[in-house]
């Protein structure tokens, strides 16, 4: 296209957008380690362990959902449907989450459908974290709630969980990493506006019990603060474990925003449908956040995943059910990987939940040299090292603390065991080969 | 205990409500029964709570109404598209997580199809972010580079959503608004034009954005090549950014041509373009869409989106890359979806023009787009005796649903506080419907005129 010059001399000076154009809320938050790591992955894994997103199929009762929904007759699934959630998911959502906290849920107050749970936590933080409020963030966590309080203008308030040392001659569980009660009452004042609860944790894999939530309920309490509460992998606990919702014990409905996920809970992280469950009082700021930002989430999506909890809560309980089948199925996963790692000299730390394991990495690190006065963590150069060389992806845990605790514990990196039987397998090879290259002389 | 309510009528400000607490609530957690008025919202979101669509899309949920109000198509999206999505739907790993930024093959579908109508070479990776609808574009673009203290011209009428979304950024709307030319008999959305006197004016150095919208919502103008230079020239001047909200860039009848601000001199580099599959596939409940601009801007939309919602749904990424392929491969032909909608939705704006010519009324005949606007003065509907404090384009709606069954939007819905008088008897029509339901808007629109002779 030929551009007509102007008849100003100084136009090409003039022209150019020389301003600074960011806002300054995206100071400090423009980093992203799933931009490099999935790359990375990309690029080089034979096995990707890492992001962490199933590679075995959808239930097939979901698929056919979906499939009905978008070549049935209903051609209006292809058009807007209910800004704060399409009714009938909103409805079996109410159903089924007033069924688990014990109480009547009205579908179009006290639920709201986001665009994954990744925007419910957007909408939470925007909703509620003006300048100058505290937010506290459990370590590890999650890596974005730290930007999103940012971007929020809060400031975020780490507190770690330590690991207490195993049982003699036993693994390392997720358990035996805990709270400080002290430490974490230390943590709240006066402008501590929210505490984000992660139960089961990412990357630790920790469910949370009673008498712990019930100390972080108690502090939320005394000092009148939001919990919000991603629950994203609330399906995903093992060995009789039972996940406990925070919103259910006492005083705590009325300051806490449940998050759900589809992705989680039926395997289509790639559908991007999670959900809020909360007191009306709450979810209207949400509803604002939401209605000034996406407005509506993609419909047909909502639609199979109402008629995936339908069907659920008809099987519930049953072992047919999806929400008892994919737990037994990935605990099975995950001790062949345990089996796996144990067998090469990885420790992992054996989760209580989630479909993810750390794994402590000490007896490899003499393969990738430490690097005195770098400004990258260990445990993300070997991970990097490890992709590149062993086309193993993992990702380092440093990625899951702050800035300034990154080099706290520096030889863990977290595998995702949602993976096909095969790809275990596959991963295991690498890992017996390497342990035999390691060891031969 | 019993907390007293306040209940504050005003629209966009929070009202209270009322709080009754048993006693036998546990005395220990007392401190949570004022925890409902100690968590309230945050500065950004204040006043922005309330949105004419929450009243009025409830419509959309009664058969008995003839719904012209929201722009939903209740028209078929094309086969192949449905098609597009079955296939991708059945594909396992397309329904777990894709490149956050924007799935590789629609990106560089994108890439291809706005290379060839901008005669530029966009990049698939760094020019190009994938958003949740077009409303998620607006939200990323004003997120990532408005701020307290800038200022941002806003053309009225207005999507409603630009303003509180500048606001809850932090910045100030300035508006400025289309005024019919003296002389002009405004049949035709060409006779709403900028004063450019009046744009000059609204420029200055906080002034960090205009936003554009051509084809123009509601009005349904297309902005000509004159017009959008006078724009260009004032950013240029003023280096300020403009945001083309092009949603509806296909949908430009005869006569008219869409383009692009962005592809005027000193202007790429300064423009965000911003398009929605739901508008050119007629695909709302996809929301999908997309901005289109220069790295060194687009980098900070993508910064937004990584910490918003990070990633877009696969499926429907995938099968709208296909289906942009489709069109791509038959741009130089009539049969092209771009073209072959805008057709079939000409003769249904003139079939709405006349319907409502027929009752006496005269409709702004859009250049573009899905909507027409109307007068309703002439119908002399007295509404005088209604309650509420609200336009007369509000009352005359609501009283239009309830007594002729049809639902349309008010239009000073889309102005700010100082020009929503000049728009309060006008109301918008959505014409992006199958032809039975412009059939029950016919035979309401000719009963109403009986009523009337």
């Amino acid at each position: 296209l030929p551009v007509k010059p102007p008849s100003s001399p100084s136009f090409s000076l003039q022209a150019k957008m020389s301003r600074l154009a960011q806002a300054r809320r995206l100071e400090g938050v423009d980093k992203n380690i799933w931009v490099d790591f999935v790359k990375l992955a990309a690029t080089y894994s034979k096995v990707n362990l890492g992001q962490g997103f199933p590679d075995f199929p959808p239930p097939d009762f979901l698929m056919e959902a979906f499939g009905r929904a978008v070549s049935g007759e209903m051609h209006m699934l292809h058009q807007y449907t209910r800004a704060f959630g399409h009714p009938p998911l909103v409805k079996i959502l109410a159903q089924l989450f007033g069924k688990l906290l014990g109480r009547g849920l009205d579908p179009m107050t006290n639920v709201m459908v986001t665009v994954g749970a990744y925007q419910a936590l957007f909408c939470c933080f925007q909703a509620f974290i003006d300048e100058g409020d505290e937010v506290i963030i459990i370590e590890p966590f999650f890596d974005c709630y730290e930007p999103m309080v940012k971007m929020a203008g809060g400031t975020p308030v780490y507190v770690p969980l330590r690991p207490k040392a195993p049982k003699e001659g036993k693994l390392m569980l997720s358990a035996d990493w805990q709270l400080d009660p002290a430490e974490l009452a230390s943590k709240f004042s006066e402008r501590t506006k929210a505490i984000v609860l992660n139960s089961p944790n990412n990357p630790l894999g920790k469910v949370f019990s009673r008498e712990e939530l019930e100390l972080i309920a108690d502090l939320c309490v005394k000092h009148d603060t939001l919990c919000f509460s991603d629950e994203v992998y609330e399906w995903l606990v093992y060995d009789g474990k039972e996940h406990i919702r925070i919103a259910s014990l006492p005083g705590m409905w009325d300051r806490t925003v449940t998050i759900g996920s589809a992705g989680k809970t039926f395997s289509v992280t790639g559908w991007k449908v999670g959900w809020t469950v909360g007191p009306n009082e709450l979810l209207q700021h949400l509803r604002t956040v939401h209605q000034n930002s996406v407005y509506h989430c993609a419909t047909a999506a909502q639609e199979a995943v109402a008629q995936g909890f339908q069907r659920e809560l008809e099987h519930y309980g049953k072992p047919d059910s999806y929400f008892v089948r994919l737990p037994r199925e990935l605990q099975q996963k995950r001790d062949q990987l345990v089996q796996s790692l144990v067998a090469v000299g990885m420790k992992p730390i054996v989760p209580e939940g989630t479909y993810f394991l750390v794994a402590d990495i000490s007896k490899f690190k003499s393969e990738v040299p430490d690097v005195p006065n770098s400004d990258e963590p260990y445990d993300s150069r070997f991970a990097k090292w490890m992709v590149k060389n062993k086309g193993l992806a993992a990702i380092p845990l440093s990625a899951f603390y702050c800035g300034a605790h990154k080099d706290n514990y520096n030889s863990f990196i977290r595998f995702c065991f949602a993976k096909e039987d095969a790809t275990l397998k596959a991963a295991d090879n690498i890992l017996q080969k390497w342990k035999l290259e390691k060891t031969a002389p | 205990m019993l907390f007293a309510s306040r209940s504050l009528c005003c629209r966009g400000i929070a009202t209270y409500q009322l709080q009754t607490v048993l006693l036998s609530r546990s005395i220990k957690f007392s401190a949570s029964d004022t925890m409902a008025f100690r968590h309230k919202n945050t500065r950004r979101i204040e006043g922005l709570d309330s949105n004419v669509w929450v009243e009025f899309t409830k419509v959309a949920a009664d058969p008995s109404i003839v719904n012209l109000g929201q722009g939903l198509p209740d028209i078929c999206p094309p086969n192949y598209v449905k098609e597009e999505l079955a296939k991708a739907a059945a594909v396992d790993r397309l329904n777990q997580y894709t490149r956050g930024f924007g799935h590789p093959s629609l990106v560089k579908a994108l890439s291809q199809v706005y290379e060839k109508v901008c005669g530029r070479k966009i990049d698939p990776l760094t020019d190009i972010l994938v958003t949740v609808g077009g409303y998620g574009s607006l939200f990323s673009t004003i997120q990532a580079l408005i701020e307290e203290g800038d200022e941002v011209i806003i053309i009225e009428p207005f999507y409603d959503c630009y303003e509180p979304m500048v606001k809850m950024a932090g910045a100030k709307p300035v508006f400025i608004p289309l005024r019919h030319k003296i002389g002009g008999n405004s049949a035709s959305s060409a006779d709403w034009v900028l004063d450019p006197a009046e744009l000059a004016s609204k420029f200055n150095s906080k002034t960090k954005a205009i936003i554009l919208n051509t084809p123009h919502n509601p009005i349904g103008k297309v902005f000509t090549r004159e017009e959008l230079q006078i724009i260009a020239d004032l950013c240029i001047k003023h280096d300020t950014l403009c945001i083309s909200d092009e949603v509806y860039e296909w949908l430009v009848y005869k006569g008219n041509k869409h383009i692009k601000i962005a592809t005027l001199p000193g202007m790429w580099e300064r423009t965000i373009t911003i398009g929605s599959a739901g508008k050119t596939y007629s695909v709302t409940g996809w929301k999908l869409g997309w901005s289109i601009g220069p790295q060194n801007l687009i980098k900070h939309l993508q910064v937004v989106h990584q910490n918003t919602l990070y990633t877009c749904p696969t499926p429907l990424q995938e099968a709208l890359a296909q289906a942009l392929w489709i069109d791509y491969k038959r741009m130089d032909d009539p049969g092209c979806y771009f073209y072959a909608l805008p057709r079939e939705l000409e003769s249904k704006r003139d079939r709405m023009a006349q319907l409502l010519q027929e009752v006496g009324l005269k409709p702004v005949i859009p250049e573009g787009g899905y909507f027409m606007v109307v007068d309703v003065s002439t119908l002399n509907v007295d509404l005088s005796d209604v309650g509420e404090s609200d336009p007369y384009d509000y009352k005359f709606v609501r009283w239009m649903i309830s007594s002729k069954k049809l639902s349309a939007i008010p239009l000073s819905a889309f102005c700010g506080p100082e020009t929503k008088r000049q728009f309060d008897k006008y109301i918008r029509f959505c014409f992006i419907k199958k032809d039975s339901t412009l059939d029950a808007a016919e035979v309401i629109l000719k009963n109403w005129k009986k009523q009337k002779a």
